[in-house]
């Protein structure tokens, strides 16, 4: 491009030839992805320690095991694609998507179903389309779903939690129940309904007699599970505040929740779908507003475009849950949501300085 | 607005007399970053006075527009102040010598260009005396006319200080009536404090100059404009600016809002619509360097030739600002700031945001050139790889103008420029505000650069294309209408013809003298011209210019005929190689011919040369019988060019048979081949002919012996045309053998044959004679 | 029976509704012209260098209207191609030039010392871009030549040169950043594509 011709009497040091072509600005910010998805990481501690208390060590066990295939898969892809394996695995975007699903599926999933799950999430959800950044889709909910379809019976069974009769925190059980080389527990004998199913399932008791009745519900929602929303909204909190996401998204989707569940809560008699509340501290919910949605690559793009991204989630989990047939439906919610975000992202273009309306729509359609 | 403020001071004493004596309202800015400030380093000096170096070196191009039009030659020596450029055209500046010295060249050198391309630079070697011109001042502006100071701006070769570059006299002298005056003293991007010191150091110049602006466009309001992180600056501008109509308005610190148009947004809340001026809303926006060298040209008479520039940047010992002169070599300033040559890693003109990098330290300082950074690896560390865009929005949360930066990445990735568009490329202002906040490091602001100069090569090239078109179109037209007219023409002649026919009838005795006449007429008027001729040429001997003339126009023809020959040549030549290229076509054939034309040039240049060697002896009387030559060789050249045409289409011919019908090539070949014989006997001709005929004018020496020739070539003419013309016939019937079937082939051939036969008598014929 | 005279009735009044309505329509909504031709006459570059084999660019446009290749434009090069196929919603196919590689803009420039004025150049010019007149030097008139090649061929004393336009600090611009130094060859290609 740029010759050097002409360089009579002051010799530079070689190196501002060297830097001479970078463009401008010529200082960079501190934040980078690593930093962003560490944010992540360290957020969901609250959260797989509470799972873990109430849920026993399977998760803890899962997790790693999840994000030992996730790196695995990214590690391979990039060995397949002759590309630098530690550039790619430094973004710790891998890992991320490894723990993610790691505390979605049951604590006692064999392992042969994370590790189902988790491959097909980073090779074909993930690099097939294109890798980080390319996705349309969240590849940890796309493995997530995979499995719920393929193996209902292993992806319903969650144990007891504590406080339940059956709870188990036994690390040798869970490790042995994952991994079949010693002697496990039947997960059949002792699996129990979450409280969602139950709650689905429900025809004939009002919420008092339920939560009388049953032992896994307690509080304002289930036994255990409570406590494991809150943390996750403790984490994603905490992440609003160093600014990794902004709050229009979590706030859209708890917001589409709790309006769903308050016009058609239905009082507390036997055809109640559980209360606004029940609704944001049950399943996946605060997992799917913080962690799940929260996704910039398969989300929508503009401030505006996520608060309706994120209220398209919540009407369509609160709707799975209430009259679908799965018992929770954050998974489902994203993928659809994922499919519509580039639609959003056309129609919410923000409005450019000196211009006197947004664009909107696809180009040469305004 | 005290919450805004104190929520991004850091700290500052002065600012709460700050917030206190701004009352306006303001609008905060969208988006933005607070990248590092770094300003502190080159304000613990006062501004400083640089040595004047030895050398300047002053760019024509410092200004947006065109380049200025040099009025000084090298070797002129030049005062100080004195116009060396003037401006080329409305949109650009003129150039005044910064000091006074002597002009030692006018010659490309590297300009501070983003590009690092060179351009053109006269190049001043200073006397040391520094010796002003006559400057003319005025005590009084206000007796005279705006239009006259904004004269004295535009002579005064002042364009926008602050980076941009825009000449400033423009700016002034707008369409739309103008009632807001802003002052840009925002400095926002970090590290410059040229701006800053200026303010602090010469308010009240600052102050003047704002004055003689507002009296120059009749606007009502002046509006300041300093960020809050400058208070030394905030309180020299309210000393200098009270008891006048003249605002500074405090806003908090956020980069880019020294934007233009980012400050007018912060200052009075308008936008300026896209694609359009400030002027359209009543608004001026000048750098407050801008209204000090306004001041200084319209008080004192100076020139812009020198602006407060700061030199900074960790790999400096004595970081500062200093007044530079235009054309200074960042090497001296940087000198003068104590440069630490082991140190610098970076050079970068401009601040850290918007700046360029360059790569040698002789790049001067010109009109735009607010600051240096000489950084350190560790001030300045290489830009990481750049990772995956994960669309995680921060750049649309930087983005000063409200656009979707990871959206403009992506279509620049994949070059749609038409979705570009639509997400309103042509609005970034570059401000790299989305690249500071870019968790994977994406060098976003290249991609919008690249994609916008693409956008407007494009919209170039289609303008072009459409002017094209439209051009292309009219001489189409144009050709039609030659061609209707010439229709015309013929069928007017025609007409007259058979009315002249019918007088004829009518008339015969006093037409057939009539028709006879202009023939008559034409052949008379031939002779007096050769007559003539001959008369000049025999005069030639005795007089020298004349021959000379002669000389001249023959030797002219010579040359021609041998660039023709030369070309044919270079032609043969090519077709050789591609036909060795390809394998296909008759390598052995175009070997000859090259060999034959070659021998051709080679007697062209003998005779070019020959004719030329009497130039050089022009007493010699042999010169006569050259214009009698000539005719002879002019003859002898258009047969060859016929020869050489009729091998060219037989070749063609070859070509297209080869490419349309393998069948019929071989009997084509054939035909071909004789062809190529015969145009090789026409071409052996004139060989003879130079060799036969020169003799007896050489013997003569005198211009009688043109006689016998005009009866030669006269018959020689009709047989070459009857050659030709056998010759085409037989072209013809090649082509027609090309795309006919088998069953006409062998009447083809018949006809061919007969068409060679008649080709053959006909150059017999020419032969004997 | 009667019925199916009554289908063949409904049927023909439909057909005659129709009719009329297509018949109306095609006269009330009638485009002059052939605007796809203009269309594609648009995108082409308008050099009329004839290098497609047609005459001109129009004739082109024409010819790519009633089916030919898309791909015939060395001077408009790949993106040429590219925008053709995304207007007549077919597949770009690689350009169909001698080396396949995107055209250098180039103007014509006439060696002046060499021209003997012959004015063969300037009948050649399709966009009347040569000044000059018998006898007299040519000059190419370097904003309006098309580079097209055109007066190259004529010229008795091959004394026109196809000169590639320089870049100047004016016309430089950014190119688009290079892929990461770190990845590999193979990437590049996909990146630059």
């Amino acid at each position: 491009m740029a010759l050097i011709n002409s360089r009579t009497s002051n010799k530079p040091p070689a190196s501002i030839s060297q830097r001479a072509r970078e463009t401008s600005p010529h200082t960079l910010g501190q934040n980078s992805t690593q930093r962003v998805m560490a944010l992540v990481i360290m957020a969901t501690v609250p959260a797989l320690v509470a799972q873990t208390i109430f849920f026993g060590w399977g998760t803890l066990i899962n997790v790693i095991w999840c994000s030992l295939i996730a790196m695995g898969c990214e590690a391979l892809v990039m060995t397949l694609r002759k590309r630098p394996v530690s550039f790619y695995l430094k973004d710790y975007s891998a890992l991320v998507t490894g723990l993610l699903l790691g505390l979605a599926l049951p604590p006692f999933a064999p392992f042969w179903i994370s590790l189902v799950a988790v491959s097909f999430a980073m090779i074909i959800a993930k690099h097939l389309y294109g890798g980080l950044g390319q996705n349309p889709f969240n590849p940890a909910m796309v493995g997530y779903v995979l499995v719920l379809i393929s193996f209902p019976q292993e992806m319903t069974s969650w144990l007891p939690p504590l406080g339940v009769e059956g709870y188990n925190n036994s690390l040798s059980d869970a490790l042995f129940t994952i991994f079949p080389f010693g002697q496990g527990i039947e997960v059949d004998a002792i699996s129990t309904a979450t409280v969602l199913d139950v709650m689905r399932e429900n025809k004939s008791l009002t919420m008092d007699e339920l939560w009388a009745a049953n032992p896994v519900f307690d509080g304002f929602a289930g036994r255990g599970w409570m406590w494991v929303n809150l943390a996750y909204l403790a984490g994603g909190v905490f992440l609003i505040w160093r600014k990794v996401f902004t709050w229009h998204a979590p706030v859209g989707m708890l917001a589409a929740i709790a309006v769903m569940a308050f016009l058609f809560w239905g009082g507390t008699g036997s055809d109640s779908h559980g209360s606004p509340v029940f609704h944001l501290l049950s399943g996946a919910t605060m997992l799917g507003a913080f962690f799940i949605i929260t996704d910039p690559v398969s989300g929508a793009t503009s401030n505006r475009g996520r608060l309706i991204f994120g209220a398209g989630v919540g009407i369509m989990v609160y709707v799975i849950r209430a009259w679908g047939g799965y018992p929770d439906g954050v998974a489902f919610a994203t993928l659809l949501m994922n499919m519509a975000a580039p639609t959003i992202d056309y129609y919410t273009q923000p409005r450019t300085y000196g211009h006197n309306k947004a664009n909107k729509g696809l180009p040469g359609k305004d | 607005m005290n919450a805004v403020f104190n929520k991004t001071s850091n700290g500052i004493e002065t600012t709460a007399d700050v917030i206190a004596s701004s009352e306006r309202k303001i609008w905060p800015l969208v988006g933005g970053v607070h990248p590092e400030e770094n300003k502190h380093q080159s304000t613990g000096r006062p501004i400083g006075f640089p040595p004047i170096p030895a050398q300047l070196v002053l760019p024509l191009s410092q200004h947006a527009g065109a380049p200025a039009e040099p009025l000084v030659s090298v070797g002129d020596s030049v005062l100080k102040g004195q116009m060396i450029a003037r401006a080329n055209g409305f949109v650009s500046a003129p150039i005044h010598a910064p000091t006074s010295g002597t002009v030692i060249a006018i010659e490309n050198r590297r300009i501070p260009h983003v590009s690092g391309f060179s351009d053109l630079c006269v190049v001043l070697e200073s006397d040391g005396d520094d010796r002003w011109c006559e400057l003319t001042t005025v005590a009084d502006y206000h007796a005279l006319s705006p239009e006259d100071l904004v004269n004295k701006v535009r002579n005064a070769g002042i364009s926008g200080l602050g980076g941009a570059g825009f000449p400033t006299a423009i700016k002034l002298a707008p369409s739309s009536p103008i009632n807001t005056l802003i002052l840009n003293g925002t400095e926002c991007e970090p590290y410059i404090t040229a701006d800053d010191m200026l303010m602090r150091e010469r308010a009240a110049a600052v102050i003047e100059g704002a004055e003689i602006l507002l009296y120059m466009i009749g606007a009502t309001e002046c509006l300041i404009g300093i960020e809050d992180n400058k208070p030394e600056a905030i309180t020299a501008m309210q000393q200098a600016a009270a008891g006048k109509n003249i605002h500074i308005v405090v806003f908090p610190t956020v980069y880019p809002s020294g934007g233009e148009k980012q400050l007018i947004q912060i200052l009075t809340g308008q936008e300026v619509p896209s694609g359009k001026l400030p002027a359209d809303l009543g608004i001026v926006v000048q750098n407050v360097g801008t209204a000090v060298a306004v001041k200084e040209a319209v008080l004192d008479g100076k020139p812009l030739i020198s602006r407060i520039t700061t030199l900074t940047g960790d790999a400096l010992s004595a970081p500062q600002n200093v007044e530079a002169l235009i054309g200074t070599p960042a090497a001296d300033l940087l000198r003068h700031a104590e440069l630490n040559d082991a140190q610098l890693s970076t050079l970068v003109f401009g601040g850290p945001m918007m700046g360029f990098g360059v790569d040698s330290l002789d790049i001067p300082v010109i009109k735009t050139t607010n600051c240096l950074i000489a950084g350190t690896h560790e001030e300045f560390p290489s830009a990481p790889d750049a990772q995956a865009c994960i669309r995680c929005g921060h750049c649309a949360e930087a983005c000063p103008s409200s656009l979707l930066p990871q959206q403009l990445y992506w279509h620049a990735k994949a070059e749609n420029h038409e979705q570009l568009m639509h997400h309103n490329l042509f609005d970034c202002i570059e401000c790299g505000a989305c690249a500071f906040v870019c968790p994977s490091s994406i060098p976003l602001v290249q991609y919008y650069r690249a994609s916008k100069g693409a956008i407007r090569t494009q919209e170039a090239k289609h303008a072009k294309a459409e002017r094209s078109k439209v051009r292309y179109e009219s001489r189409l037209a144009r050709l039609e209408q030659d061609k209707a007219e010439k229709e015309a023409k013929r069928k007017a002649n025609a007409e007259r013809a058979a009315k002249l026919k019918a007088t004829k009838a009518t008339d015969q005795p006093a037409d057939s003298k009539g028709e006879e006449d202009p023939i008559q007429a034409a052949i008379a008027r031939a002779k007096a011209r050769k007559a003539a001729t001959a008369q000049r040429a025999n005069n030639a001997t005795s007089t020298l210019t004349t021959a000379k003339a002669e000389l001249t126009s023959l030797q002219k023809e010579l040359k021609i005929q041998l660039s023709m020959a030369k070309a044919q040549v270079k032609k043969t030549e090519r077709a050789l190689a591609a036909a060795e290229s390809s394998g296909t076509g008759d390598t052995d054939q175009l070997t000859s011919n090259l060999a034959m034309l070659n021998e051709q040039v080679g007697k062209l240049q003998k005779e070019f040369d020959q004719s030329s060697l009497p130039n050089a002896q022009p007493e010699k009387p042999e010169k006569a019988v050259k214009p009698a030559l000539s005719d002879d060789e002019k003859k002898r050249k258009v047969e060859l060019a016929m020869a050489k045409a009729a091998l060219k289409k037989a070749e063609r011919a070859l070509a297209a048979a080869l490419e349309h019908d393998n069948e019929t090539t071989e009997s084509l070949q054939q035909a071909v081949a004789e062809c190529q014989s015969k145009v090789n006997a026409l071409a052996a001709i004139p060989e003879a002919q130079p060799e036969a005929q020169p003799e007896p004018k050489n013997d003569t020496g005198h211009p009688v012996a043109k006689k016998p020739k005009p009866v030669l070539s006269d018959a020689a003419k009709k047989l070459k045309i009857e050659v030709a013309m056998a010759n085409a016939a037989v072209k013809k019937l090649q082509r027609a053998m090309a795309n006919a079937g088998d069953d006409e082939q062998a009447e083809l051939q018949q006809k061919l044959a007969d068409a060679e036969q008649k080709a053959a008598d006909a150059k017999q014929k020419l032969d004997a004679l | 029976m009667e019925i199916v005279f009554y289908a063949i009735g409904a049927l023909l009044t439909l057909a005659l509704i129709f009719g009329a309505i297509l018949g109306f329509a095609s006269i009330r909504f009638k485009v002059e012209g052939n605007p796809i031709v203009d269309q594609i006459n648009e995108i082409l570059p308008q050099t009329q260098c004839g290098q497609c084999g047609y005459p001109g660019c129009r004739p082109y446009a024409e010819a790519i209207a009633n089916g030919d290749a898309i791909n015939k434009c060395p001077p408009g090069g790949q993106a040429t191609v590219n925008t053709l196929a995304d207007l007549l919603d077919v597949e770009a196919e690689p350009l169909d030039a001698e080396d396949g590689a995107e055209p250098i803009t180039k103007v014509a420039f006439i060696r002046e010392d060499e021209c003997i004025g012959c004015t063969k150049c300037i009948q050649a010019c399709p966009v009347d871009a040569i000044l000059g007149a018998a006898k007299q030097m040519h000059t190419v008139i370097v904003d309006e030549c098309t580079g097209c090649d055109l007066c190259v061929e004529p010229c008795p004393v091959d004394c026109i040169d196809m000169l590639p336009v320089a870049v100047t600090t004016r016309t430089w611009s950014w190119e688009l950043p290079n892929p990461n130094s770190s990845l590999i060859a193979t990437d590049r290609r996909g990146q630059t594509a």
